[in-house]
C-alpha cells in the first residue's frame, strides 16, 4: 500500500499492524523515503539510522506476526541527539562531541528497545540543549515546517520539527526550561515535560541537573500517554529517580472532565504575550468551560523573578556539569601543545560555541567567591518562593492553563544578536521546571498559519490529570489534525 | 550591574575557558546586560526562606552493598583522545 505518513499516529500505525494491513518495515521505509524527500528543507536530523532502523523493524514484524508486542512495537521514533545511543554517534549538536560514540544506551533508549520500537534517527538541537531556536546548533539551524523562514523553537527543535513534518511517528526530547514544550508549541505537536524524577535521566547528557527531564513529542495526547507508559519508571542508576506506583497513563484518558477546576495565572498573560496568543488561550478556556470545567483567574506573583532564578541556577549547574569536557576522557581534544592547562583552555575554547561559553561564564560567576550568596543562594531561595506559590495554587485548582510561548514562532536570526530577548521566549515554561512540575503543550490554534501552543500544568506526578485535560480538548477541537505543507 | 574586563578574564580562567580579546569585549557587555535584568531577585523577600536545591523531597538514596558489572575497559577507553595500555594518557600535571 502507499502510505501517507505525515499524519500518522502511534495508535493508527498499531491498528494497521495488528490488522496485518501494514508492516513495520513498510512504515519505516515510508519514513526513510519521507526523510530523503523533505528533510533537506527543514534539516531536523543530525543522523539518520536507516540500517539500524530496518533491522529493528524486521524484528518488530516478527514479534507482531506472533500477535505479541507493545503499543510501540515497530513504531519509528527519533531521539534528540542529547540521548546516548550505543554505537551511534551522539553529538549534542556540539563540536565538542562531533565524534562521540557512546558505549551504552540511555535508560529511555533501553526502554524503547525493550518495547520493540524502531530508532530511525537523531535530531538537531541547540548545543548542549542551551537555546530556544536550534540556532545554537554547531552544525545547522532547523527550520519550522510551517514556515521555513522561522525557527522551530528549541532546544529540542529537531525533534519537534521531525514529528510535525512526518519524519517519524514520535520523538523524544529533553526539557530544562521549556525545551520540549516551546518547540512543540512552535511546530504544532504535543510535547510533555514530565514531573522531575518520573523519567530516568541515565544516559541523558547533563545540562542542569536539578531541572532536566526527558519527554515525548507526538501528534496527539493519546500517543503522548503511550510514550509515557514506555519511558516512565524508577531507575536506581539515576539518584533523582522517584519510585512511583505502576501507572497506565493511556488508560486514564477519556471520560468527562466536568467539574475540574482550572486556574489561569494572570502573570502569564501579561507583558510580552501577543494579542493573538492571548485570543487563542481565551478560546481554549471557553472550550474547557463548555466541557464543564470551572475557570478562575489566579495569581502567582513571583513569576516575574522566575527567568532570573532560572538563568542563575541553570548556568551554575551547567558550568559544573560541563567541566567534564577537558579533552582527556572523551570528546574534542586540542593536541598542539605540551602544557596541560593550555590544552584544556584551547579544547574548551574550540569545542564550545558562543551560547555555551556565555552560560559557563554566567554560572561560574554566580558560583564564584564573593558572589555565591548574592546570586546562587538568593536564586535558590526565590526558587522556594515560586514553588510555594504553585503549591498554594494547587490547593484550589486541578491544573493551570497558560500560553506555552508568548508569541508565534519568530524569524531565524531575529533574536540571535540579543541573548536576553531569546531567553524571554521561555518565560511561560521556565517556572514549571523551577518547581519540578509536569507540563504539557498541546496545539492551541494558529495565527496566519503559524502555530500557537497551550500549556497545561499539573501537580507533581499528576500527569494523568493534564493528559486527561489535553485529550478532552482534542476530542472537541481539530487543531492537532492540521499538517504543514512541505 | 557592570562587570569589568578583569572580572571577565578572572571568570574565564576559573572556568578554564580560553577566550580571545573580541570575546572578552562581547562577554563583558552581554553578561553585564543579563545580570542587570536579574536585579529583580533582590525585590523578592526571602527572609527565613530556605533554599531549594532540587524539587524532589528525597535524601540518602542508599544502594545495596553488592558488586555490579561495569563497562569493559575497551568500551570505557573507546572515546579516549589518547590511550596508553589500559589508561587515559594525559599531559604532565606537574611541570
Amino acid at each position: 500500500m502507499t502510505i501517507d505518513v505525515c499524519a500518522f499516529t502511534i495508535a493508527e500505525a498499531g491498528r494497521l499492524f495488528r490488522a496485518k494491513e501494514l508492516s513495520s518495515i513498510e512504515l519505516t521505509r515510508a519514513y526513510l523515503d519521507r526523510i530523503e524527500a523533505v528533510d533537506s528543507k527543514i534539516q531536523a536530523l543530525m543522523t539518520v539510522t536507516g540500517g539500524v532502523a530496518l533491522n529493528q523493524a524486521k524484528k518488530a514484524d516478527a514479534i507482531l506476526a506472533r500477535g505479541e508486542g507493545h503499543p510501540l512495537t515497530g513504531i519509528p521514533i527519533i531521539l534528540k541527539d542529547v540521548l546516548c545511543t550505543k554505537g551511534i554517534r551522539t553529538t549534542c549538536s556540539s563540536k565538542m562531541l562531533q565524534n562521540f560514540i557512546p558505549p551504552y544506551d540511555a535508560a529511555v533508549v533501553e526502554r524503547l528497545h525493550a518495547c520493540g520500537a524502531v530508532i530511525i534517527g537523531k535530531s538537531n538541537m541547540d548545543e548542549f540543549a542551551m537555546g530556544s531556536s536550534t540556532e545554537n546548533s554547531a552544525y545547522f539551524t532547523t527550520r519550522n515546517p510551517w514556515d521555513t523562514s522561522r525557527v522551530p523553537g528549541g532546544s529540542s527543535g529537531g525533534s519537534a520539527a521531525a514529528v510535525a513534518a512526518g519524519l517519524a511517528t514520535a520523538a523524544l526530547g529533553s526539557d530544562t526550561g521549556g525545551s520540549i514544550r516551546q518547540p512543540a508549541a512552535f511546530c504544532s505537536v504535543v510535547g510533555l515535560k514530565p514531573t522531575y524524577g518520573l523519567v530516568s535521566r541515565y544516559g541523558l547528557i547533563a545540562f542542569a541537573s536539578s531541572l532536566d527531564q526527558i519527554g515525548p513529542f507526538t501528534k496527539d495526547v493519546a500517543d503522548t500517554a503511550l510514550m509515557l507508559n514506555a519511558i516512565a519508571g524508577y531507575d536506581p542508576r539515576d539518584s533523582t529517580s522517584v519510585p512511583q506506583p505502576e501507572t497506565d497513563y493511556h488508560g486514564c484518558l477519556g471520560g468527562s472532565v466536568k467539574g475540574m477546576r482550572i486556574g489561569v495565572p494572570k502573570e502569564y498573560l501579561a507583558q510580552g504575550v501577543t494579542p493573538e496568543v492571548k485570543a487563542a488561550v481565551d478560546a481554549a478556556l471557553k472550550v474547557y468551560e463548555d466541557l464543564g470545567c470551572s475557570i478562575e483567574e489566579c495569581s502567582l506573583p513571583t513569576t516575574d523573578a522566575a527567568l532570573a532564578v532560572y538563568y542563575i541556577i541553570a548556568p551554575s549547574e551547567a558550568s559544573a556539569n560541563l567541566a567534564r569536557y577537558d579533552g582527556v576522557k572523551y570528546g574534542f581534544s586540542y593536541k598542539e601543545t605540551d602544557s596541560m592547562w593550555q590544552a584544556m583552555e584551547k579544547t574548551r575554547a574550540m569545542g564550545f560555541g558562543p551560547e555555551v561559553k556565555r552560560r559557563i561564564m554566567l554560572g561560574t560567576y554566580a558560583l564564584s567567591a564573593g558572589y555565591y550568596d548574592a546570586w546562587y543562594v538568593k536564586a535558590q531561595k526565590v526558587r522556594t518562593v515560586i514553588r510555594r506559590e504553585f503549591d498554594a495554587a494547587f490547593e484550589r485548582y486541578d491544573a493551570l492553563i497558560t500560553p506555552t510561548a508568548p508569541t508565534v514562532p519568530f524569524k531565524i536570526g531575529e533574536k540571535a544578536a540579543d541573548p536576553f530577548s531569546m531567553y524571554l521566549s521561555d518565560i511561560c515554561t521556565i517556572p514549571v521546571n523551577i518547581a519540578g512540575l509536569p507540563g504539557i503543550s498541546i496545539q492551541g490554534g494558529f495565527h496566519n498559519n503559524l502555530p500557537i501552543g497551550l500549556q497545561i500544568i499539573g501537580k507533581p506526578f499528576a500527569e494523568k490529570t493534564i493528559l486527561k485535560l489535553g485529550h478532552a480538548f482534542q476530542q472537541v477541537t481539530d487543531w492537532h489534525l492540521r499538517q504543514p505543507q512541505l | 550591574m557592570e562587570l569589568t574586563r578583569e572580572e571577565v578574564l578572572h571568570i574565564a580562567r576559573l572556568a578554564r575557558l580560553g577566550i580571545d580579546d573580541a570575546e572578552v569585549d562581547r562577554l563583558q557587555s552581554q553578561l553585564s546586560d543579563i545580570l542587570g535584568h536579574f536585579a529583580v531577585l533582590s525585590q523578592v523577600d526571602t527572609d527565613g526562606v530556605p533554599p531549594t536545591a532540587h524539587t524532589v523531597a528525597q535524601c540518602n538514596i542508599l544502594g545495596y552493598d553488592e558488586p555490579i558489572s561495569s563497562l569493559p575497559i575497551d568500551a570505557v577507553l573507546s572515546n579516549a583522545p589518547e590511550r596508553e595500555g589500559d589508561f587515559f594518557r594525559i599531559r604532565a600535571v606537574l611541570e
